[in-house]
């Protein structure tokens, strides 16, 4: 029995050794929102190439934080590291830090109301005044107008939020702050903010779960999670004056819309972009990565996943609801790449 | 002892023993001082910022980067007094029942069950509080209260499900078990001879249980509820899902707030600046000084009432 133990016991320590020495192990922690989708790409980029990839989805600010610190070979987040982080990466490392986009998301509203059953229609003005607390009964005018024909009831809406620190928060924010002025001046953008009006809900789940249970309540929440669990979704008025139900096509065409103005460094949020399909509330989500790894190995590796998760990898992300990068975006990727060092 | 020299006392084993135990227990205050320390040095940034103002704000914006603990502390409390309101009375009136006048065959039944129920994850409880309890509140118990006692202002305002009262009896219902297992095993302990003496006075067998044997375990009856108290402050899970998640502080037990565990959990991952991170750190510590003193005042209370009483029950 003693040696029996003996054994696996040199066994398991021979085997974390080897799994140790192995040269191809990259670790990455952030974003829990693309964790389905990288998970999948690890594994099946693991299965090509040999390369193992470790990810913790531990959240993007924590993601930032890791990778800041060097404790993990990336990061990932849901919003773009503003210029202080992108500072103080420098002033710790000595080097910058790249971001590249890798999926796209979006944020749909859900609400539950008596006596509605199909989609409403939000205009940028109702969403905001409804989320700032000025809108209060279903059957105020700036909701109305967009909704001809729908009766809707002159109840109190309660409004519901995630009460957790979010990625989802921050595009939903992010766009309530492109438009509306005194949304940017009051509360402004944030994975976790200051909220006029409403109670908090944990994840998505935890908001979709208030809705179901509160009479006249809206929210908002993922899209891959409103899609994969049936939840009915508003439509939302976009920059160039459509109403848009969001699904993967309108998303994509949201990041194709914002390609021609999008930055170098793709530190870019393209809520409200311009086309006429587009989707408003969409985001891209980012791996950072550092501009220079020590371990040359380790640098072509991490190049190899990033050029294979653009091009290939794009090929399985809408089985799992997230929405594909728009070629334009991918070709100004791949030269990026080069910038890795 | 002096005789027997240091070695051999080694040789025996003795010296050993109380070697390794007070190194264990060394390391219990070990980690307590770390864990202040940590929770120190990781609040200086919030600590500088907001001094002792931190305590009295009730702003909390991550954006503006403004911080204030008001709201946090507030909530904790309510929903921790709301708790400990209702899961004190059944908790002992259950102990006593199960200890003093149950018998063996229905006690030791009941008391597997209580077991199982402190055994439970918070997130089942948060689970129940979802699906049963707010929306029985918000059907049932809140209009009725609100028509009922809808005069103070304890049950005024809108009636959401979530909120103060919801997350209280949440926490009452994960409490209890505990306060009835600790209870029972007290009153359990107590001598035979202490009821058997008051049988003999000709004292009923309610009267030897209220006046004597209650009285003798009073202290172990007030571990229990000391034990429920410290999981009240510190619950997060179940406390989250039920309590609306609002920094608000309002005289309505039907508002939605927020408690200083909750938030914690809630934002921590994904705070990105550092005075966010700082500020959740100093929540952290204000929750370990607000169970500090908690705990403190109990201490004395009890210390005060078991002098005034007969002396008896200390161990």
């Amino acid at each position: 029995m003693k040696r029996l133990a003996g054994t696996l016991l040199l066994v398991v320590a021979f085997g974390g050794m080897l799994l140790a020495d192995n040269p191809l192990l990259i670790n990455g922690a952030g974003a829990t929102f693309p964790y389905p989708i990288y998970s999948k790409w690890f594994d099946e980029y693991h299965k090509a190439n040999g390369t193992q990839i470790n990810y913790q989805s531990v959240g993007s600010g924590a993601g930032i934080k890791q990778v800041t610190e060097g404790t993990v070979d990336f990061g990932a987040s849901d919003g773009p590291m503003n210029d202080d982080q992108v500072k103080a990466y420098r002033a710790k490392n000595g080097i910058g830090i790249l971001h590249f986009p890798t999926v796209l998301g979006a944020v749909v509203p859900t609400y539950n109301i008596a006596g509605v059953s199909g989609a409403l229609n939000f205009t940028p003005e109702a969403l905001s005044g409804i989320f700032l607390g000025r809108i209060s009964k279903w059957n105020d005018p700036a909701i109305a107008a967009a909704n001809k024909g729908v009766n809707l009831p002159g109840n109190d809406i309660v409004v519901i939020h995630r009460s957790d620190g979010s990625g989802t928060t921050y595009i939903w924010t992010d766009y309530l702050s492109k438009v509306n002025s005194d949304w940017k001046d009051k509360v402004g953008k944030g994975t976790s903010v200051n909220w006029p009006v409403g109670l908090g809900g944990k994840g998505n789940e935890g908001v979709t779960g208030l809705i179901k249970q509160t009479p006249n309540s809206i929210g908002y929440v993922e899209l891959i999670y409103a899609a994969q669990n049936k939840v009915p979704y508003g439509s939302v008025k976009n920059a160039a004056g459509s109403m848009v139900k969001a699904d993967l096509a309108s998303v994509t065409e949201a990041a194709a819309a914002a390609a021609k103005t999008i930055p170098d460094d793709f530190r870019v949020s393209i809520t409200n972009a311009p086309g006429k399909n587009a989707y408003p509330i969409s985001s891209f989500t980012w791996l950072l990565i550092p501009e220079k790894f020590k371990d040359a190995t380790k640098r072509d590796a991490m190049k190899g996943f990033l050029k294979w998760a653009i091009t290939d990898g794009q090929g399985v992300v809408e089985n799992l609801s997230y929405a594909k990068l728009p070629k334009e975006v991918v070709d100004k990727e791949l030269k990026a790449i080069s910038k890795v060092q | 002892m002096g005789s027997r020299s240091f070695l051999s006392r080694l040789r025996n084993g003795d010296e050993i023993a109380r070697l390794v135990t007070f190194l264990f227990a060394a390391s219990v205050v070990l980690i307590t001082v770390l864990l202040i320390y940590e929770l120190w040095v990781g609040a200086a940034l919030s600590r500088h910022k907001f001094g002792l103002v931190f305590f009295f704000t009730r702003v909390w914006d991550p954006i503006a980067e403004q911080f204030g603990a008001l709201p946090f502390i507030y909530g904790t409390l309510v929903t921790a007094a709301v708790s400990l309101l209702l899961a004190v009375p059944l908790g002992i009136g259950a102990a006593i029942f199960l200890a003093e006048l149950a018998p063996q065959k229905l006690s030791d039944p009941l008391q597997f069950f209580i077991d199982l129920l402190a055994a439970i994850p918070s997130v089942i409880y948060g689970l129940l509080g979802v699906f049963i309890v707010i929306p029985m509140m918000r059907e049932w118990v809140q209009p009725a209260l609100k028509n009922t006692l809808g005069f103070l202002p304890l049950f005024r305002g809108p009636v959401y499900g979530m909120g103060f009262l919801t997350a209280g009896i949440v926490l009452a219902i994960m409490v209890i078990p505990y306060i009835i297992s600790v209870s029972r095993e007290v009153l359990l302990s107590v001598p035979r001879d202490q009821r058997e003496a008051a049988l003999a006075l000709g004292s009923t067998r309610w009267e030897s249980t209220w006046k004597v044997v209650v009285p003798f375990a009073k202290t172990g009856i007030m571990g229990s509820i000391f034990l429920a108290l410290a999981r009240a402050l510190g619950e997060t899970m179940a406390v989250t899902m039920v309590i609306g998640n609002t920094p608000t502080i309002s005289s309505s037990l039907f508002s939605p707030g927020y408690s200083i565990a909750a938030v914690i959990a809630n934002e921590f991952t994904e705070a990105t600046g550092d005075m966010h991170l700082s500020a959740l750190i100093e929540l952290g510590l204000v929750l370990f000084l607000l169970t500090f003193i908690l705990n403190g005042l109990a201490r004395l209370l009890m210390l005060l009432t078991t002098q005034r009483g007969s002396g008896m029950g200390h161990a």
